[in-house]
């Protein structure tokens, strides 16, 4: 009898206030979808860390044949110059940070490249003489490539020092960016979301003032009365939550998976199952907002 | 029933006190005519019964509770005790008289063999059998108040407050209304009932309790709607 009569005051409320009801779900959804949107930024950024970070190995590109870097005047890295890198390399100065040190010639550049380009036509032209020579080095604390890359920079037989993470680090910047942008955005909606909702639940009660003042006076429990109230301002940012999961779901899905894996491919991309792992937190944020708002305006409007 | 110790109620600082020091008390089982002009403080005491409102001094009982010290949340309890009705009715438009007398029941959480048994007897009782799916603007003026007692007095309250329950309707449809009071009174319930009507007062000769300005100047048993005019 309860429930039921709760129920159908509920659905009583939410078709009066219709247009309201419509406008707190879509509030919501686009709020909710910055949010979302922040978080899988975060989660993007989090995976490419986690992949780039642990594999992360400085590159010591040595002088291949007819560089125009000015430290490979002399041509080919000569053996001599190799050495001393590499003793410089194993050194009691660097031990702290190098973990492991490989060294791959030019027909081991030549053979991994061909491995990897096998199918490529244009790659079959490629000799052996023109890859480059390198040393691969593992670093113990990925934090501390600087320190490796300043040593080598600028030496002779040395053409090149590069960390992967220059590559990724511009990238993540841009992204950790966007998701601040995105984080702003959703605070901005989330706070429109927080007022209209409260405008709403107002209207509500406004609009059953008959009701609820009979109510009070027969004796109803404040739970009774303003429950409706907030199960009407609860199901509608439910439903908005849902919408923004959807959303980002077909986002990721669509965007994510199908077209930028497809375009720019170098990344490990996040899918779909990302999506359900932020769903609850939406919703979880959806429902705080209603009820933040419930309380604030049932505890001025609807007292005893 | 219900005890007033030397209650006063100011509404708003420094104005005149809606209530000056009353001491009341009203048995179980009485019938007792609040009277006074507008503005005398009828309104203001059937408030305080409800705990609409809180004394600004001196204490209420009502049904055994003292209400300076009874909790917010046992308020509910309080009102399911105490009917009330009003001048202007306070039905629901889009409810039938069967649905408005229910609500009543429905929004305290009884169960469902229980409205609809009790709503059909207490319809009867008021007189309206026959009418329960009407809607109050279908009913004339008595019939609708009459639902607003079916209403209060559903779920069998021990108290029945009515502020000025004819103050909307012709002599003939009040006398109708009264006996109706009258009835319910003959039950066990106490009621307390505020008006301006001196006809019904003299009538009825029950107990006559006049508020002038907050104060109460008279309380007669067996009295008359004006002495002093």
């Amino acid at each position: 009898m309860r429930l039921q009569f709760i129920l159908s005051e509920i659905g009583l409320g939410l078709r009066r206030n219709l247009s309201m009801t419509v406008s707190v779900i879509l509030v919501t959804f686009v709020s909710l979808t910055f949010v979302g949107a922040a978080g899988l930024l975060q989660v993007q950024i989090g995976q490419m860390k986690d992949e780039w970070y642990d594999k992360v190995e400085v590159t010591i590109y040595l002088c291949p044949d007819g560089s125009e870097q000015p430290t490979c005047a002399g041509g080919l890295a000569s053996d001599e110059q190799i050495e001393t890198l590499r003793t410089e390399l194993e050194s009691d100065a660097l031990e702290p940070y190098v973990e492991q040190v490989y060294f791959e010639s030019q027909e081991q550049a030549f053979a991994s490249f061909q491995e990897r380009f096998a199918d490529e036509a244009w790659a079959q032209g490629v000799t052996a003489d023109q890859m480059q020579a390198s040393f691969r080095i593992a670093l113990d604390d990925p934090e501390q490539y600087q320190v490796v890359a300043e040593m080598f920079t600028g030496r002779q037989g040395v053409e090149m020092v590069r960390d992967p993470r220059a590559v990724v680090e511009p990238l993540i910047l841009v992204m950790n960016r966007g998701s601040l942008v995105a984080a702003g955005l959703a605070a901005v909606m989330l706070l429109a979301a927080v007022l209209l909702i409260t405008t709403t639940i107002r209207l509500s009660a406004m609009s059953r003032r008959r009701e609820t003042g009979i109510m009070r006076l027969v004796g109803a429990s404040n739970l009774f009365i303003q429950l409706p109230f907030m199960l009407e301002g609860a199901i509608a940012a439910t439903i908005g939550a849902a919408l923004s999961v959807a959303g980002l779901w077909f986002g990721v899905r669509y965007l994510v998976e199908d077209w930028l894996a497809d375009s720019v491919s170098f990344i490990d991309y996040i899918g779909t199952e990302a999506v359900w792992t932020i769903a609850p937190v939406l919703l979880v944020i959806a429902i705080g907002l209603a009820a933040i708002s419930s309380v604030v305006t049932l505890s001025r409007y609807t007292k005893v | 029933m219900i005890r007033f110790e030397n209650v006063t109620k100011v509404y708003a600082r420094g104005a005149r006190p809606a209530l000056d020091a009353i001491d009341l008390e009203v048995e179980r089982g009485e019938f007792v005519f609040l009277v006074g002009a507008s503005g005398s403080g009828k309104s203001t005491f059937l408030r305080l019964v409800l705990r609409e409102e809180r004394p600004t001094a001196g204490r209420v009982f009502v049904a055994g509770r003292d209400l300076s010290t009874l909790s917010t949340w046992k308020v509910p309890h309080l009102r399911r005790q105490i009917g009330a009705v009003f001048q202007d009715f306070r039905l629901l438009p889009n409810k039938t008289v069967f649905e408005n007398v229910a609500f009543a029941l429905q929004v305290i959480g009884k169960p469902k063999h229980h409205i609809m048994t009790t709503v059909p007897d207490t319809l009867e009782l008021v007189g309206l059998g026959g009418k329960e799916r009407r809607r109050p603007h279908e009913l004339s003026g008595g019939e609708q108040q009459r639902v607003a007692i079916a209403r209060a007095f559903v779920n069998r309250p021990s108290i029945l407050l009515a502020d000025e329950p004819t103050g909307n309707l012709d002599p003939t449809t009040s006398v109708g209304i009264m006996r109706l009071l009258d009835r319910i009174n003959r039950t066990g319930t106490t009621v307390v009932m505020a008006t301006h009507d001196d006809e019904i007062v003299d009538q009825m000769r029950k107990r006559v309790v006049e508020l002038d300005h907050g104060q109460m100047v008279r309380d007669q048993s067996r009295g008359v709607y004006g002495s002093t005019r």
